[in-house]
């Protein structure tokens, strides 16, 4: 390295001098105009300096040289782990007494705190996206076979209580004696209406929901739905909540309401099911999931008011 | 290897330590435009957190308020929310500019007298020279050995730039939150963490840029002088020693004998010349006004020798000037051998011809067209800040789903509505829809039951009010169709403001 001395000496530029600065030329040049060697201010290297002792100081402090499987670890003993536990606990508490305020508040009293009942929604509405998605879509919307969680037609009742208690036992969910439970016979497969019968069956479907005319087919449906359907769907088909049968006369199909998918659904029954949600969360994440799909857009006000009992605590 | 001290040492000049600068004190108009302009900045810096602004019980009453954490902005009578921070766009625009308009007209006058590296600089050096005198003092007193007069004299300089520090770091703060209280949390000790921190970080750098870098920071740190120097043209007024007629210098013996000479053959003494400059041409090449008395040198704030010609260093402070002019006026010769003037007039009066005013200088077309520029933006931005609405609303549609059928066969929409209060007193206003025929409104709260074309919503002083608002629509009907929400307030000033919307169907009819 004997030619380090060269570059600062200001010999590359072949020792010229510029005239009124009295500083040697480094030997660039562009358009005429030349580079100067000037120094640097010493206090410029003096913070360099500083910022490598700053440097030494974290790399002791903080987690700093990566090792195969983990890294040095920091005389504080500082992680993201740990950071992140922290600000979660601090976050925990930050929030404890408004679990306690929904934990305390029946499902129908919320209405009655606007705070309260919006941080109940907007806890649903992260909840939602957790659980519930997978079926129901993000926007609650559903599909085929899973119920649109934004309209005014519910299978089982679309009060908050109701909506809560459907979360908290499911649909069809063996071994829980309150779970949601409809049973409609497979009436092609186990033979108890003939093919033939089943059109006609489904062509009265038809004309209760307005689709089709008042045919020959729908009249003699008419009698077969008296004697097989009425039962459980009611006289006029507007269904019944108590044992979940579905309203055909609406505009609402969970599965679809043109021929071939009712002549499907009377020929074998449906039978879609719905975790248990008791059994897995608890029990403010499902007064939050029910206060949220509650104020979708179709929620149904409690049969009988409940007074609202605010709680002084609920209003931080 | 190149050890540090190869790195270091004198004849390698790869660093260079600082010269320290001496400015010895000096009085003459411009040291007292100079004091003039401290007085009013720091004034306005100090006081302007105090000053009261009543706006109603809804607002804070400071008049002028950075509020980040309600993310509000207060000057006088103006207050600004986050989405009108073109304002704040618009002012730092017309600050640009402004400096661009300054610098091409009067050079570099933000450096030498508004900049607060230099106001603050001034202060600082005032302190010193307070303590430990004027230049030849402190001259002195720097290559004097330690010894208790000198720890003394230096511990009293340290102590009172540390509290200027702290007191401009102090100031600061009283800008972001109400000054009363936050003065009387930060003495008792519980104002928020940012507050001591934000002090601590300003007392630092005042007391290091101001006591310990003071030139540096304008000759290594500043962008400005470097943008400057492209920015300057030869009608631009700089701080020029007119070596046309200070050159040749001369002082002590050579000056007498020159002068002497002069005598001898003839021609006008200086004293003659003084009272007559039209015999000037009469004395030929003989001696300059300049007496080499360097004066001009002592006195720069940033150490630079002005009759080596425009550079870097030069501030535009103008002390030279004073320090130049008070010597003129011992020996007995005209003022202003160091001056204002611009490089073309320089040369028109180095050739011997009349330079044009100063004033007429000022008019042409760069600086004209600066103006125009900052002017329009600032009567543009008083235009629209005299004509905006204090009510605003933003529809953001429900996108999942795009549409729900309800069980009567009619199809629902989903709206976020977000009605703006920005005066600071609450305010209720009417929602309505248009351009969707017999559509209704209706609010979670309220219902579908209560569906109607019309709704009411409360909205706090200062702040945006959020509903959630549902559209009910016949279930036939085009795919996507146009909508506007009308946010109506309903007091007595009124105040109207629309937002444009869809209202959405499924694609196929069955």
């Amino acid at each position: 390295m004997a030619d380090d001395k060269h570059i600062g000496g200001g010999h590359i530029g072949g020792g010229r001098i510029d005239g009124p600065t009295g500083t040697s030329f480094v030997g660039h040049e562009w358009d005429g105009i030349e580079e100067l060697d000037t120094p640097m201010p010493r206090w410029w290297l003096y913070t360099f300096y500083a910022c490598i002792a700053f440097a030494l100081v974290m790399v002791v402090l903080y987690p700093a040289i990566p090792m195969l499987h983990s890294a040095s670890r920091g005389t504080l003993g500082w992680s993201t782990h740990g950071e992140l536990e922290k600000e979660m606990m601090a976050e925990h508490d930050r929030r404890a007494p408004t679990m306690r305020a929904l934990a305390m508040t029946p499902i129908e009293g919320l209405s009655g705190n606007k705070q309260l009942l919006r941080t109940a929604q907007e806890g649903g509405r992260s909840a939602f996206k957790v659980y519930c998605t997978q079926c129901h879509g993000g926007g609650a919307a559903g599909g085929k076979g899973y119920p649109n969680l934004n309209d005014d037609d519910w299978l089982w009742g679309g009060d908050v209580a109701t909506i809560q208690q459907t979360l908290e036992h499911g649909v069809r969910q063996p071994g829980d004696d309150k779970t949601r439970m409809s049973q409609m016979p497979a009436f092609g497969r186990d033979g108890i209406l003939k093919p033939e019968e089943v059109q006609d069956a489904v062509s009265y479907v038809r004309f209760v929901s307005h689709q089709e005319g008042a045919n020959a087919s729908a009249r003699r449906g008419a009698t077969l739905f008296a004697g097989n359907c009425a039962v459980c769907h009611g006289d006029n088909a507007k269904g019944n909540r108590t044992v979940g049968a579905p309203n055909l006369t609406d505009g609402i199909w969970l599965y679809g309401g043109d021929r071939d998918t009712l002549t499907d659904t009377v020929t074998n029954a449906r039978y879609g099911i719905m975790p248990a949600w008791g059994s897995r969360l608890d029990p403010v994440t499902i007064k939050m999931l029910a206060s949220y799909v509650h104020s979708l857009g179709g929620g149904e006000a409690s049969p009988k008011a409940a007074p609202a009992k605010p709680l002084a605590v609920a209003q931080k | 290897m190149t050890s540090l001290h190869d790195l270091t040492a004198p004849d390698e000049h790869f660093f260079e330590a600082r010269r320290k600068v001496f400015p010895k004190a000096v009085d003459g108009p411009f040291r007292r435009l100079k004091w003039a302009i401290m007085a009013v900045a720091l004034l306005i810096y100090y006081v302007t957190p105090w000053l009261r602004w009543n706006r109603g019980p809804w607002a804070p009453d400071q008049a002028v308020l950075v509020d980040l954490a309600h993310r509000r902005f207060y000057m006088f009578s103006i207050e600004i929310w986050p989405h009108e921070f073109y304002y704040v766009a618009g002012l730092l625009i017309m600050a640009g500019i402004g400096l661009f308009l300054v610098t091409s007209a009067v050079g570099r006058a933000w450096c030498g007298y508004a900049c607060p590296q230099t106001v603050w600089t001034d202060l600082f050096v005032h302190v010193e020279r307070a303590i430990d005198g004027d230049r030849n003092a402190q001259i002195r007193l720097q290559k004097a050995p330690w010894g208790p007069a000198k720890i003394a004299k230096r511990l009293a300089k340290h102590a009172i730039w540390l509290a200027i520090g702290a007191l401009t770091g102090g100031a600061w703060i009283f800008y972001f939150a109400d000054a009363p209280a936050l003065g009387q949390a930060f003495v008792h000790g519980t104002a928020p963490f940012v507050a001591y921190a934000t002090v601590g970080v300003l007392t630092a750098t005042t007391y290091i840029f101001g006591g310990l870098m003071r030139e540096q920071v304008c000759i290594y740190m500043c962008p400005w002088p470097r943008i400057q120097s492209a920015m300057l043209d030869e009608k631009s007024l700089t701080v020029t020693y007119k070596a046309w007629r200070g050159e040749p210098r001369t002082h002590g013996l050579k000056r007498e004998a020159a002068v002497q000479d002069l005598e001898h053959e003839g021609r006008p003494s200086l004293v003659a010349l003084a009272a007559d400059p039209s015999l000037a041409e009469a004395i030929g090449t003989g001696i300059g006004d300049c007496i080499d008395c360097n004066a001009c040198i002592a006195v720069c704030p940033t150490g630079i020798d002005i009759r080596e010609g425009p550079q870097i260093g030069c501030i535009t402070c103008g002390l030279c000037i004073d320090a130049c002019d008070g010597i003129m006026a011992k020996v007995g010769r005209p003022s202003r051998l160091i001056g204002y003037t611009t490089d073309l007039d320089g040369r028109l009066a180095a050739s011997g011809k009349e330079p044009l005013p100063a004033l007429r200088r000022l008019f042409r077309p760069r600086t004209l067209v600066y103006f125009g520029a900052w002017a329009g933006i600032g009567l543009g931005m008083l235009f629209a800040l005299g004509n905006r609405t204090r009510i605003d609303v933003s529809v953001l549609q429900t996108r999942n789903p795009q549409w729900v059928r309800l069980s009567d066969g009619s199809i629902r929409n989903g709206y976020i509505v977000k009605v703006r209060n920005m005066e600071a007193r609450p305010r209720t206003v009417d929602i309505s829809i248009d351009g969707l025929a017999s559509a209704t409104l209706w609010t979670e709260a309220s219902g579908r039951s209560d569906a109607s074309t019309h709704l009411k919503l409360d909205v706090a002083p200062d702040q945006v009010a959020q509903t959630q608002l549902f559209v009910g629509g016949p279930g036939s009907g085009p795919e996507r169709a146009d909508m506007v929400f009308t946010v109506r307030a309903l007091d007595a000033e009124g105040g109207i403001a629309r937002d444009k919307t869809h209202f959405e169907r499924p694609e196929h009819e069955e």
